[in-house]
């Protein structure tokens, strides 16, 4: 959240009132001057990122930093007219800050970290001023003019990237999310008709229906009789998980199955008695061992140790 | 002669507020409510208590109040510490009290423990609502009792 309230904060297109005080300057000179001297500027920064301790080999081929920067120059290079204000908001600009942020998102999801995409931007900023420098000797002020509607661009273009690096990190965490739904419900075959289903991790609603849903489809494939709900990974059992615990068991036995929770802690069974859940008409059993000794005596099934006959 | 005994005053050592707005941020309140309680040595059990206390409040808040704030404080009383909880949400409040502590009573379709099983589960617990102003429930668990 505060990152957000951070970048509002420094919206692109702020600036742009602020700026406009020789919109002149920037026609007859630097976009010229800038467009005439790309390929400079391109061979400073690719010198800069090379010379970067943090640059990234093993993540970015040098052939593809090369291209990916050279896209972004020609970019931005053009869309430097006097007529441009400073903010990014205006369409003249989306082409800039598409090629950013399609840079920007990739780098997320490679695992670039936000000093090594911040640094990609900076070094540009570096050899634009540097270009700069070396081309406008004569007049500081036309220098410094220039110089700072360079900066205010490259900070505008900063702001975009790291809020495209962020929402790429973010669709990467909201992935991992859903995978970890997904695999977090395994349905095991302990038996020949007995099924275990352990759960680790909290049980909200979403769950429950992936729980539920894994668990019906497995008794109808297997045909089990029996299934064990093992709760060993739910760190706290509150009114609507037990309310979720209670909803599963009642449409495994529509199913025609038996169902024991297994895995109640002592803090666990403490806490439900003091909250005043009725538990009473399901089976639990402290751990998976004994709801599985449970599931095999309801079938007639016994373990034996067998008898060694030693031969001699 | 007689010693007057002081009320025993709380003092709040540590703050530190968490807005909830959505279910994962239930997740991580109750990671944070964990981190603080082991903080202060509480047992096992209380801390199981206090976080089933803290998973039906926020719910509860997330629910019917449209989430909220949740403010955790590690407070002191003489020689024993323990956690506060104070949630606080901006929803339609709640008509009658004494109702919606009763066991079995839910406006929803779940089991009606929440609010009475909470107040089972802390040393002390506080609600204060109004009707279109908001709820705001406060309980607190001693590291020992």
């Amino acid at each position: 959240m505060s990152t957000f309230g951070l970048i509002q904060l420094h919206k692109p297109g702020s600036y742009s009132l602020t700026f406009n005080l020789y919109p002149s300057l920037m026609s007859i000179n630097t976009q010229q001057l800038l467009q005439k001297k790309k390929k400079n500027i391109l061979e400073l920064w690719m010198r800069n990122q090379l010379a970067d301790e943090g640059l990234r080999e093993d993540l970015i081929s040098n052939e593809e930093l090369r291209s990916q920067s050279e896209e972004l120059i020609t970019a931005l290079v053009s869309n430097l007219t006097a007529e441009n204000s400073v903010d990014l908001n205006s369409d003249e600009w989306s082409p800039v800050v598409e090629i950013l942020g399609g840079i920007a998102i990739t780098r997320a999801r490679q695992g670039f970290s936000p000093r090594e995409t911040g640094n990609f931007l900076f070094s540009l900023k570096e050899a634009l001023l540097e270009v700069l420098q070396e081309e406008i000797t004569n007049d500081p002020q036309a220098l410094f003019n220039e110089s700072i509607k360079i900066n205010r661009i490259m900070d505008n273009l900063s702001v975009v990237t790291f809020e495209t690096f962020i929402k790429g990190r973010e669709e990467v965490i909201l992935r991992q999310t859903d995978e970890i739904t997904e695999i977090s419900t395994p349905v095991i075959r302990l038996w020949d008709g007995i099924l275990a289903l352990p759960i680790i991790g909290t049980l909200d609603s979403a769950r429950t229906q992936v729980v539920m849903e894994n668990l019906l489809q497995e008794i109808v494939a297997t045909g089990s009789s029996i299934a064990i709900l093992d709760i060993s990974g739910v760190p706290a059992v509150d009114s609507l998980v037990a309310q979720h615990l209670i909803k599963t068991v009642s449409a495994t036995r529509l199913m025609g199955a038996e169902c024991i929770i297994s895995g109640i802690r002592p803090e666990i069974a403490q806490t439900v008695v003091h909250l005043g859940i009725d538990l009473s008409n399901i089976i639990t059993k402290a751990t998976l061992a004994s709801a599985l000794a449970y599931a095999f005596k309801s079938m007639r099934l016994e373990v034996r140790k067998i008898n060694t006959v030693q031969k001699f | 002669m007689k010693i007057k005994k002081l009320p025993k005053m709380i003092i709040s050592l540590n703050k530190d507020s968490i807005p909830v707005s959505k279910e994962q941020d239930a997740v991580f309140l109750k990671n944070r409510v964990r981190e603080v309680a082991v903080k202060i040595k509480m047992g096992l059990v209380n801390q199981t208590r206090l976080i089933t206390a803290a998973s039906e409040l926020v719910r509860n808040m997330l629910r019917y109040g449209n989430g909220g704030i949740c403010l955790i404080e590690v407070v002191s009383s003489g020689r024993i510490n323990g956690v506060r909880l104070t949630f606080s949400d901006k929803g339609p409040g709640i008509a009658d009290i004494s109702q919606a502590m009763r066991d079995g009573f839910s406006t929803g379709k779940s089991l009606g423990l929440g609010l009475p099983g909470a107040k089972r589960l802390v040393n002390e617990f506080d609600i204060k609502s109004k009707v279109g102003e908001g709820t705001t429930i406060t309980i607190l668990k001693w590291a020992n009792g």
